[in-house]
């Protein structure tokens, strides 16, 4: 009886917000294009929750990364006005605010607090000082490692390792008979699969992509130590077909006990630390992504950010459901109800302060990696453009992707290091001759 | 003597096409497998086959994460009309090109069959464009005409050849008894096309069916199709396997449960006029 009292009192309250809303005349739904990961799926499920308290509804439309970045480009280019919000990353961002294809998030309540937002966030999902995305989650790379491996290897991993040190380290924990593997890292083809992990490691080599004059550098010797570096580590530490491994890939021989050590997506601390996946959830050690002793750290930085095609209609409802899956009230809701290992991480310095979330073990290396990625000043050397693990231009994409093949082509031993990187700079120079640079 | 090496030689046969059968058909079992695993058994080394702890929290999960009604009837909406749409199209021109050839009709055979050489994503935008302008995006209507576009030049040819088999003699002993050209192409062609035409219905239903390429990049919310329901369920960033292979099965089972029951209609489809 009281049940049935609460349900009709819950139901009268929430029509009568929804009318209260439609009475003002601006009651809409939106259609919202993401990807299917945790987080995503996790703010769906508090969609309820946005219409409640505005009346607006919400029509999902969730696709796999590619197929994301293909229809939201496709839409967006062509003024189509399919999606009202667009999940977006730090590469879309600033290319697509400079075209004036996004609205810009220039005025956003006080309430919502858009200060707390990190600043390597905020930085990166701006063009020319304006937000143009507001960041749901962030991530960098750094390294989790074995710590029962490593204890038994007898070696020791500092919290800001050097390449030589994580070297050592895969050394000495591999035990290939017993299919264990010292190092699990991306050599997959793809700019966003292993093409952004070698991309931030020739950074922390002191290599870089461009100079000044957007000139190619793919050929300096920098760039040539980089992979060389990764090639025979992995020949050596790594697990047989790597050059085809990417995030998943890699992200299962983790939690099948496969790997010492893997470097990638700071993300990835929550689901090896999950006792319901991973056989290892208990011994997973964190370390800042290696170094050179250059100055810079192999870690990238990326952000899965809300964005407002410019030729949506609903843009102040859009903007009304972004100030609430990007809040810090929205965290509060999944802290309370999933706990704080599940909140969405790495977008505001709110999270990061509060006691709470502090306890969480991978919580205080993720921070630091993400502080250490700097995206308007990525290289030891100066570069012309902005991004960590890549550059953002439209030309990107396409190119780093061809690269990323020949490099993997390397790594499967279907070609020379050297040859690898002489097509690779052959590629970009004529991508940036035939765009004008 | 002869009849035993017959038998055996008969008996090899039907081994080796139960083992291509069972190669071939494996990566939809294991994928139906799957669906019934836990995540972390999807992902387990070694695998387990059918030894393990069967689940349809999978099956539960994607039914309250998605509205997998809506997406299944817009399949059938989009595979089915754009297919009946083709037939109609199709028949009068397969009628045209078999029974009155001119010098050209090999050509125009051949620049039809062309048109599918052409890379999809090549007119993408030109076609979404297209789509903008007439206010038809996410819309079932026009993914049926699109569909119907793409699969005509295959009904077209399929329809030719089975039309070709018909003696011609037949149908001008039906024009000489009176028949107008209607009543050839209504009362004589189909009723003896039936098994052709219904072959050639099957083959493009399952043609449309699997498309993924118009119905991902026209669709949002209102005609988004199956393919668009196992897309939302493959993730670059985390172990989603058993629910994505739930979906995939939810997905391909109306399919499959169809091809089952139409196999002895597909199988003719496909291999008429191979063997002359």
């Amino acid at each position: 009886m009281t049940m049935t009292i609460r349900a009709l009192l819950g139901a009268t309250a929430l029509v009568g917000t929804a009318g209260a809303a439609l009475a003002d005349g601006h009651a809409t739904t939106l259609t919202i294009a993401t990807v299917n990961n945790g987080d995503m799926i996790r703010m769906q499920g508090y969609t309820d929750q946005f219409t409640e308290e505005t009346g607006h509804q919400v029509e999902w439309v969730t696709l796999e990364e590619n197929v994301l970045r293909q229809r939201v480009t496709t839409d967006i280019t062509t003024n189509g006005g399919q999606f009202d919000i667009m999940t977006i990353g730090m590469y879309e961002a600033p290319i697509w605010g400079a075209n004036g294809w996004l609205v810009p998030l220039d005025d956003l309540s006080d309430e919502y607090d858009v200060d707390d937002i990190l600043p390597a966030m905020a930085g990166g999902l701006s063009h020319d000082g304006t937000l143009y995305a507001a960041p749901f989650y962030g991530e960098s790379s750094m390294i989790m490692y074995r710590t029962d491996l490593i204890e038994a290897a007898g070696v020791e991993m500092p919290d800001s390792p050097t390449w030589e040190q994580v070297r050592d380290a895969a050394a000495a924990m591999t035990d290939r008979d017993a299919e264990q593997y010292g190092i699990c890292l991306r050599g997959k083809a793809g700019w966003g699969e292993g093409g952004a992990f070698i991309t931030a490691m020739a950074n922390s080599f002191g290599a870089r992509v461009f100079d000044e004059n957007w000139d190619p550098q793919l050929d300096s010797p920098e760039w040539a130590e980089t992979v060389n570096f990764f090639k025979d580590m992995m020949d050596a530490y790594g697990p047989p077909g790597y050059a085809t491994n990417g995030f998943n890939e890699n992200l299962n021989l983790f939690q099948q006990g496969k790997c010492g050590m893997w470097i990638d997506a700071t993300v990835a601390a929550s689901f090896v630390t999950n006792p319901d996946d991973s056989q290892v959830a208990d011994s997973v050690g964190f370390a800042l992504a290696p170094n050179t002793g250059l100055g810079k750290n192999a870690n990238w930085l990326w952000a899965w950010a809300l964005g407002i095609p410019a030729g949506t209609q609903k843009a102040d409802a859009a903007k009304e459901f972004i100030e609430w899956a990007t809040s810090k009230e929205y965290i509060e809701l999944v802290a309370e109800n999933e706990g704080w290992a599940n909140v969405p991480p790495g977008a505001r310095q709110s999270l990061y302060d509060n006691p709470d979330y502090q306890s969480v073990p991978f919580a205080q290396m993720t921070l630091d990696s993400i502080l250490s990625a700097d995206p308007n000043n990525p290289t030891v050397e100066p570069v012309p453009y902005v991004g960590v693990q890549f550059a953002a231009i439209p030309e990107w994409a396409g190119m780093w992707s061809q690269v990323s093949q020949e490099l993997s082509a390397a790594y499967a031993g279907q070609q020379s290091v050297e040859e690898a990187l002489e097509k690779a700079q052959a590629i970009a120079v004529e991508e940036m001759e035939a765009a004008g640079y | 003597m002869a009849r035993a090496a017959s038998n055996r030689s008969r008996f090899g046969w039907t081994i080796l096409a139960w083992i291509i059968g069972l190669i071939l058909f494996f990566p939809i079992l294991w994928t139906i497998l799957t669906s019934f695993k836990t995540e972390a058994e999807a992902i387990a080394a070694p695998p387990s086959f059918l030894f393990f702890d069967w689940t349809l929290e999978n099956y539960g999960v994607v039914q309250e994460r998605s509205n997998y009604m809506r997406f299944l009837w817009n399949s059938v909406i989009i595979a089915g009309g754009s297919t009946v749409l083709g037939v109609l199209i199709a028949v009068p021109a397969a009628w045209a090109m078999a029974f009155q050839p001119t010098k050209r009709t090999k050509d125009i055979l051949l620049w039809m069959l062309s048109t599918k050489m052409l890379p999809a994503v090549g007119v993408l935008y030109p076609i979404y464009l297209i789509c903008i302008q007439l206010g038809v995006l996410d819309n079932r209507a026009a993914l049926v005409f699109i569909l119907m576009l793409i699969n005509l030049p295959i009904i077209v040819w399929m329809l030719y050849t089975y039309f070709r088999e018909i003696p011609g003699e037949i149908l001008e002993a039906s024009r000489m008894d009176g028949a107008t050209l209607k009543d050839e192409i209504v009362h004589v062609l189909t009723p003896m096309a039936v098994p052709g035409i219904a072959s050639t219905l099957l083959l493009n239903f399952i043609l449309a069916w699997n498309e993924a390429f118009w119905t991902l990049n026209l669709t949002a919310v209102n005609a988004a199709p199956l393919t668009a329901f196992i897309a939302s369920y493959s993730s670059p960033e985390g172990l989603f396997f058993a629910k994505l292979s739930a979906a995939s099965t939810m997905a391909i089972a109306p399919i499959l449960v169809l091809g089952w029951f139409s196999q002895k209609q597909l199988v003719r489809g496909l291999t008429f006029g191979a063997v002359k």
